[in-house]
């Protein structure tokens, strides 16, 4: 069928709403409330196109397009309503764009400037909500607010969590918790996915910058540094290089420049990872315990888990997470190595994510007065600091990260895409169990954004089931089969965020699913790439060098001390 | 609690009856607690923001107890007309809280409800269910005083 779109006709298919043929057919129409692949709500009108038979205005994002529809997308009436919509949301905003952490970068402020609105025509009562600084990943500023209502419905669709709703009604309408509380005694899970979706400053992270900055500047301390395995991948972004190119090497020499006195890669540690969850994996098969085993890695679903889950909490593995695991051994062995007090290490991690903050805060992450990790910054902070530096990033030569905790697996560098650890831990299992290499290392079934993913494979005549879920609102089905009694799966991967920390809470705000795929894409060709020969964790010497001098064995008293933890019920309002 | 956890015998435990539920909580309870609030949605499966949520959009629901004292002030227009804005005004600065709350000694609870029917005494209140005619802001501190 076709819809004629500003005089010009143009093809439509059934099913579509007006606004995927406009997308399709690269005709721009703003929107604020709508999220791609989302049921459409309406909310804010922006969208709104004139119908040119009836002359009214309907909104582009929920109408179905039919055949011989006629619309134009920029008329007059069009254009004055988008324009009184947006005055409207701007009557009760405040107008400190200078000093707000979404300046430049701001839905609002962009239509604002789109549609050439130069004077505050309309003003309208403010009503003030107190700042929500509760949480140590997130904060609210509940007045810069449009009540979109993308955050809300991210929460509940996605991550199946719904800590936030509309309170009240009308012009008293905000968005807020259960009995309206802070953010830190919610149901809440840290993923940031929130502040991903919302269009203005209402939603951000905490920062930690200036703390990091302090202890660079502090002659006493020796700042240690590591970052994920998606960073590299994901940093190009911001600096007017294509998606998706990995500039590990740059990026190692901006943190050095930053001022980090070691550069270590927390995919060293994903391979310390893969040692410890492979070998937990076998134990529990080999010895009859807890099973389906879940993955650690991801703080988001390790809270959702406590929260939502506490039965199952046997059932996820003991490992910490990556980070945690390289905290903990910078502040023991690497301290011991250099002959310094861990006290005197500041040890900061690079994070796509904005629950690692969170993760780094828990008592568990830890001994006595010493923290694994002293700071979190997500891969939105690292890219302010180097502007902020003056580095020119796109023209800085390449170096290597530090030793004793900078070599790594390409399996390592897959924790960063769903189905990463899956793959990793595969190899390694298999390597363990059979005492060969897989012959094909590439394990395609987990590999993907799919938010669900499942794959059998045989093992010395074992068959081991294995599932990737992302998005956690996909693992809670996954886990309802289970709980009813499903028992062909062995391991389960679970991480927050849809397709896993390339697309993480701490990510660059306003990525496009096709960077998101980019970045994915280079984390796979990183795995192919002659010139790195170490694909298997398991064969990272300094993995195997620290485990000689320091840890002994897998799962060893020492690594269980340093590298593995428990999980605790919570009593939230869910 | 156990009172509560009876209420649900009589519901089929589904979203449909979100409302209903809430609605008989508070004429058992006075109010919608925050135990209550988190029992509903247990019961219901409902997360508790979206129970907050609903019953925060409806003013019907209240989440502070009722004061020992409860003074319903009209707002109805012939009340409005004669001076009710005013009225209210002196209640929240004398008592110290605002439409909607309890003191904090839990002795008074101020509510603002439409007309009560007494046109002819506005600005009128009640006080647990005690009229009192042609208030004004001479008169609220003596109302208050009956009532110790």
């Amino acid at each position: 069928m076709n819809i004629e779109v500003n005089n010009i006709s143009v093809e439509a298919n059934n099913g579509e709403t007006i606004l995927d043929v406009l997308k399709r057919n690269n005709i721009h129409v703003p929107t604020l409330c709508h999220i791609k692949d989302m049921l459409p709500s309406g909310a804010c009108r922006i969208c709104i196109v004139e119908d040119i038979k009836t002359g009214k205005l309907i909104p582009s994002c929920s109408f179905p397009a039919y055949d011989g529809l006629k619309i134009k997308t920029h008329s007059y009436k069009v254009i004055n309503a988008r324009k009184t919509i947006v005055e409207l949301l701007l009557a009760n905003h405040p107008n400190d764009c200078l000093y707000c952490d979404r300046n430049q970068n701001c839905d609002l402020q962009t239509l604002a400037s789109d549609l050439q609105i130069k004077q505050p025509r309309i003003k309208g009562q403010k009503e003030h909500h107190n700042l929500d600084f509760s949480s140590v990943s997130l904060k609210r500023d509940p007045d810069k607010c449009i009540l979109c209502g993308r955050c809300v419905r991210v929460c509940e669709t996605i991550m199946g969590v719904s800590a936030i709703s509309f309170i009240n009604r009308g012009s008293r309408t905000f968005i807020g918790t259960a009995l309206n509380e802070g953010l830190n005694t919610s149901s809440c899970i840290n993923c940031g996915r929130c502040v991903v979706v919302c269009p203005t400053g209402a939603l951000s992270e905490q920062t930690q910058y200036e703390k990091v900055i302090e202890a660079i500047n502090n002659s006493e301390k020796t700042v240690v540094v590591q970052y994920a395995p998606a960073i590299s991948v994901s940093l190009a972004e911001f600096f007017d290089i294509e998606a998706g190119t990995d500039v590990n090497g740059k990026m190692n020499a901006a943190l050095r420049r930053l001022g980090f006195d070691k550069v270590f890669d927390t995919t060293f540690s994903a391979d310390l990872t893969i040692m410890e969850e492979g070998t937990e994996l076998i134990n529990r098969l080999q010895n009859g315990g807890k099973l389906p085993m879940f993955t650690s890695c991801c703080p988001a679903w390790i809270k959702y888990a406590e929260e939502f889950l506490p039965d199952m909490l046997d059932n996820i593995s003991t490992c910490k997470s990556p980070q945690q695991m390289l905290g903990a051994i910078i502040k023991t062995y690497f301290a011991e190595k250099i002959g310094t007090k861990p006290e005197n290490i500041y040890s900061v991690s690079i994070m796509p994510c904005v629950a690692k903050k969170f993760e780094e805060q828990r008592v568990e992450m830890g001994s006595e007065s010493i923290s694994d990790i002293d700071a979190v910054l997500t891969t939105r902070e690292l890219a302010e600091l180097i502007k902020t530096y003056g580095i020119d990033f796109k023209n800085l030569e390449p170096e290597s990260a530090d030793s004793p905790h900078g070599e790594r697996s390409t399996a390592g560098k897959l924790f960063g895409v769903s189905g990463g650890v899956m793959e990793a831990a595969i190899r390694t299992a298999y390597a363990k169990l059979t005492g060969n290499e897989l012959e094909d290392l590439k394990v395609e079934a987990v590999r993907g954004l799919e938010g669900r993913k499942e794959a059998k494979l045989n093992i010395n005549g074992f068959e081991l089931g294995v599932a990737v879920v992302s998005g956690l609102a996909n693992a809670i089905q996954l886990i309802d089969e289970i709980k009813k009694g499903r028992s062909d799966i062995h391991f389960v991967e679970i991480m927050a965020c849809p397709g896993g920390c390339i697309n993480g809470g701490g990510q660059k705000l306003h990525s496009d699913i096709e960077d998101i795929k980019k970045r994915m894409q280079s984390l796979y060709i990183i795995d192919i790439d002659e010139n790195e020969p170490l694909k298997v964790s398991h064969k990272n010497k300094e993995v195997l060098d620290l485990y000689e001098k320091f840890l002994g064995e897998p799962n060893s008293h020492k690594a269980h001390e340093l590298l593995h933890t428990k999980y605790h019920k919570r009593d939230v309002l869910l | 609690m156990d009172e509560l956890e009876k209420l649900f015998e009589n519901y089929d435990l589904s979203r449909d009856n979100l409302i209903p539920i809430l609605q008989e909580i508070q004429e058992h309870e006075g109010y919608l607690s925050p135990e209550s609030i988190a029992l509903v949605g247990k019961k219901l499966k409902i997360p508790n923001s979206q129970v907050y949520g609903v019953a925060t959009f409806y003013n019907q629901f209240r989440f502070v107890p009722k004061g020992k004292y409860n003074i319903q002030l009209c707002r109805g227009t012939a009340c409005h007309v004669l001076g009710s804005a005013t009225v209210l005004e002196e209640f929240e600065k004398h008592l110290d809280i605002k439409a909607g709350q309890t003191t904090k000694d839990g002795l008074f609870s101020l509510e603002v409800v439409a007309c009560i029917g007494a046109c002819g005494l506005a600005p009128a209140i009640s006080v647990n269910g005690e009229v009192f005619a042609k208030v004004n802001r001479e008169t609220v501190k003596a109302i208050t005083s009956l009532y110790n």
